[in-house]
């Protein structure tokens, strides 16, 4: 059991690239942190200095009150989860999860009751004799946590552990790792792209972008108070809308606090059809350009007269001039329609012109 | 496809089994001549069905050898070639597989350097520096010795490369875990690296013993003493007399006892075989 | 080139390269060093003393006549063995490539000859067409021809032709078969749609399919007699009768019994040394080097 601390972390690859700019988070004993961001965003690069396969170039990792920077992977009391579970083809499962116990010099009757039991908790008992190659995706994936979990490590590390799965499988497991982490009560940091995953995990969900954290905080807290118009765009789906203020229909409808903002967000969900304008809240009109009905809700995509000016892209944006509006139920205007959707004011959520700042109305 | 029913299969049939028996005709004479007296082929009177002095010939072959020159038992000879063949095989496997994981899985200075110096032997086969070779053995006093037999055909890099080659496609994320699991590098070659290498190692086998088996040339030069032939060597001195005293029964079950070995490996072996053939080529 | 994840250690990699390096180094380069510096210089009768001679060892050899008919010569097999075996190796793979019953059979039957050693080749063949006892000697004769290899020397070097090209047919035989089975079958049938009979089909869908193959195996197997068949020309004929087969290595390895000259023997080392640099450079600058299977 410990907390992790990682405190102004920097990462310089031998070929220059900056692949973490700074970096501090601070996980609690037992907590479950979950990096996100999009592809490339550094998020493997920071879990495995943690695990300490990649060495540290700027700042401290501490694990459990200790500065972990120069000390072996195999001396930081950690185990971890690989994409590719890299599970040792030559071995059986059972060995597979003694193999690091027994480099430990453990006694193998304790290696057999830690595997043994390990097996239980993830229903492979039955499989203890089998080779990776005879397991299902979904076997594997449970293998490589047993590697994990029978070593009884201070942190648990995982790097996209449930990507190779197919997406029931992965909704599963999602369940099932937060089952255990929460019986085991084990630190773990958990790196994933997919902000499903990291909003259902999460106690504390930490969002990176370009190297650096964006926003760090419990999830439900991120969502409704996105610090970023990266945040705001990466965390939610489909994504927030953001708009420019700067055209009038906008700039007008928004009172005083709101001159400094340059950008407004509304989540498709904060919209409602309708003719009525909200005071100090926003109402557009849109023309449908398409549908997607998909039971207890439907999307409507519009389109907006006045091109939108903004010129910051982030992954998850919308393209400019687009709004999605979600509603509920399958009742929705036709294709090529003119209609209007309006926010209310508490809904909305300002950020100034560049995006890296959110202002509180 | 259509047209490859009918007719044309019966040429391709027809084709494969002419070539079968190309293949194959000079051995079924060996085998033949292997069980036959020496007059009535010394006379050119041959028969092309088997005779009747099997047990008796190939008991010579093996144990007494020819009565002629060299009289070597073939027995011997055998022994010899196998134990070059082996120490070719293993040695080759063992010095290749631990220089491609250090070229592979360290960084040190001159690691490049190290490769290239070991690439470039792969393009100069022993013979072309045949004698200067010879006298370093001879130097060393290696003449006449296992050692002296095998060391300079290890010299090559083929395995250091297959090896290499093989090991680049291990994904980084197992000596990753292994790290993790608190292996060091050699409990990571041990534990991991080298079970995973098996069918590339077995593979490397099956051909390095064929080719170290069928080594004639250096052999040649540096066995002065019968005991130390190698069957491939052994068996042109006992065509070197005039061709009346040649024993062709005897010649012929040695040129069989030569062939069984190797033929047994690429027969019995043969996924390997062929695994083997076509990765060292690469 | 490299791993991203690697060991750190000072000494554990010299300590794991080094007996490959030792090897190499003893029986490798000292030799192929000796052999370049020995070419450069002229021993007396008496091997009392040596003087630098520059080049002359070269000249003297490419100014021998033997020296330019044993390079001829070399080449002249390279070729001659290379492409009948290619040829014959080729019909063989197409036929057993073909959805055959048995045709693993077939394959194991082909393939075994790759293991016979090419002094017991010799022996083979030579037994086989030996002027007084060969069996098939008896019917060259009965046939009117005046078969004796060890007295003709065009006949002696059609012997080691055919008995060197008889080793290799098993070689190409697989790597033709590997590589007909890596061309997609429905290209074949593509071709067989756009109306190409069998053998149209062969010359302009397999055929130059299979260049990279061909061009691949046409190296090896000109390395292939340059060296290989030492052991079937020693068996067979000792280079016999006169000089008539006569072959680079053998001329290094009979004129190096002979004693004499060690500065001509080691540039005629030298010569071979970059032949065969040139040829397997040939090998890896075109050669397509993935022969599937
Ligand atoms: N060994 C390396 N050398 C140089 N750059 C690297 C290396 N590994 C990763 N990078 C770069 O660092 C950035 C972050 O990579 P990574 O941490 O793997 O991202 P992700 O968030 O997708 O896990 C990427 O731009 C990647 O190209
Ligand atoms: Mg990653």
């Amino acid at each position: 059991m410990a907390n992790v601390t990682l405190r102004n972390v920097r990462k310089t690859y031998t070929g220059g690239f900056e692949a973490i700019k700074g970096v501090n988070v601070d996980v609690a004993d037992g907590q479950f942190c979950v990096l996100v961001g999009p592809s490339g965003c550094g998020k493997s690069t920071l879990l495995r200095m943690v695990a300490g396969l990649e060495t540290v170039t700027g700042g401290e990792i501490d694990i459990g009150g200790r500065v972990v920077n120069q000390i072996e992977p195999a001396d930081r009391d950690i185990a971890m989860v690989f994409q590719n579970y890299a599970l040792y083809p030559h071995m059986s499962v059972y060995n597979n999860m003694a193999y690091g116990l027994r480099n430990r010099g453990m006694a193998e009757a304790e290696i057999k009751t830690r595997v043994e039991e390990a097996a239980r908790v993830l229903e492979l008992s039955a499989m203890l004799e089998r080779k990776p190659r005879q397991l299902s995706g979904g076997q594997r994936q449970r293998v490589a946590m047993g590697r994990a979990i029978v070593r009884q490590p201070k942190v648990f590390l995982f790097d996209e552990p449930l990507s190779n799965l197919d997406a029931k499988l992965r909704i599963a497991m999602r369940v099932e790792i937060r089952k255990l982490q929460r019986r085991l009560n084990t630190t773990s940091i958990y790196v994933t792209h997919d902000q499903l995953e990291a909003m259902t995990l999460a106690d504390i969900l930490v969002v990176m972008n370009g190297g650096q954290v964006e926003q760090v905080g419990n999830p439900l807290a991120i969502y409704e108070k996105p610090a970023t118009t990266f945040v705001a765009s990466f965390i939610g789906a489909p994504p927030m809308n953001l708009m420019s203020t700067r055209p009038d229909e906008i700039k007008s409808q928004l009172d005083g606090a709101a001159d400094e903002a340059g950008i407004v967000g509304i989540r498709p969900e904060d919209f409602a059809i309708t003719d009525q304008t909200p005071a100090g809240g926003v109402a557009l009109p849109l023309t449908v350009e398409a549908i997607e009905r998909v039971g207890a809700e439907t999307f409507v995509y519009g389109s907006r007269e006045q091109e939108d000016q903004r010129v910051a892209a982030t992954p998850g944006e919308l393209p400019p001039g687009e709004v999605i509006v979600r509603i509920p139920g399958t009742d929705a205007p036709a294709i090529g329609q003119k209609i209007r959707v309006a926010a209310v004011r508490p809904k909305l959520h300002l950020f100034s012109g560049d995006g890296r700042t959110r202002i509180e109305a | 496809m259509v047209e490859d029913e009918g007719i044309r299969r019966y040429v391709a049939h027809f084709i494969l089994w002419i070539g079968i028996a190309i293949v194959a005709f000079p051995v079924y004479i060996a085998i033949i001549a292997s069980t036959q007296d020496n007059a009535l082929i010394a006379n050119g009177q041959m028969s092309l069905l088997p005779g009747g002095h099997f047990f008796e010939v190939y008991y010579q072959t093996i144990f007494v050898g020819t009565s002629g020159s060299t009289r070597e038992p073939v027995g011997n000879m055998m022994l010899n070639s196998l134990v070059m063949a082996l120490a070719i095989a293993i040695g080759k496997i063992a010095i290749s597989i631990i220089s491609a994981y250090a070229i592979v899985y360290f960084r040190f200075p001159f690691r490049m350097s190290i490769f290239w110096i070991i690439f470039i032997t792969l393009m100069l086969p022993v013979e072309v520096r045949i004698y200067p070779t010879y006298k370093i053995v001879a130097d060393l006093h290696m003449l006449d010795s296992y050692a002296g037999l095998s060391l300079p055909l290890i010299a090559s890099a083929t395995a250091t490369l297959l090896f290499r080659q093989f090991f680049m496609t291990v994904p980084d994320e197992l000596l990753e875990a292994s790290r993790i699991d608190g292996a060091g590098p050699l409990r990571f070659f041990w534990d991991t690296l080298l079970p995973l290498s098996r069918t590339n190692m077995a593979a490397l086998f099956v051909i390095l013993f064929i080719l170290g088996w069928n080594q004639y040339l250096w052999p040649l030069l540096i066995t002065t003493r019968d005991d130390m032939q190698t069957i491939q060597v052994g068996i042109r001195k006992m065509i070197t007399t005039t061709d009346a005293l040649t024993e062709w029964p005897i010649v012929m079950a040695t040129a069989v006892l030569a062939m069984l070995p190797p033929v047994f490996v690429v027969v019995a072996m043969q996924k390997l075989f062929v695994r083997g053939l076509v990765e060292t080529e690469k | 080139m490299q791993k991203q994840a690697i060991f750190q250690s000072k000494l554990l990699p010299y300590a794991l390269v080094a007996p490959q390096l030792a090897i190499v180094l003893i029986f490798f380069y000292w030799p192929a060093l000796q052999a370049v510096i020995q070419s450069f210089l002229l021993q007396d009768a008496f091997g009392l003393s040596t003087s630098f001679v520059w080049f002359e060892n070269y000249v003297e050899l490419f100014k021998d006549p033997a020296y330019f008919a044993a390079v001829v010569r070399t080449f002249f097999f390279s070729f001659a063995i290379a492409i009948s075996s290619l040829s014959f190796a080729l019909l063989l793979a197409v036929m057993a490539d073909k959805p055959l019953r048995g045709s693993m059979l077939y394959r194991t039957l082909l393939i075994w000859p790759y293991a016979v050693a090419p002094p017991v080749v010799g022996v083979l063949w030579i037994f086989m067409l030996h002027p007084s006892l060969g069996v098939i000697s008896r019917y060259l004769r009965a046939a009117g021809v005046d078969w004796n290899p060890l007295l003709d020397g065009n006949q002696a070097a059609g012997l080691i032709i055919l008995a060197a090209a008889w080793k290799q047919i098993s070689y190409n035989f697989l790597f033709f078969l590997a590589g007909l089975q890596a061309i997609p079958k429905s290209v074949f049938e593509a071709a067989a749609i756009d109306g190409a009979r069998p053998m149209r089909r062969f010359w302009t869908v397999t055929f130059p399919l299979l260049s990279p193959t061909i061009f691949f195996l046409l190296v090896v197997n000109i390395v292939y007699a340059f060296f290989d068949t030492f052991g079937i020309i020693d068996t067979m004929t000792r280079g016999g009768p006169g000089t008539s087969t006569v072959t680079l290595v053998y001329k290094v390895y009979s004129d190096g019994l002979l004693g004499g000259n060690l500065g001509s023997s080691a540039a005629q080392s030298v010569v071979l040394m970059i032949m065969v640099i040139v040829l397997t450079g040939i090998q890896f600058r075109f050669v397509e080097r993935k022969v599937t299977y």
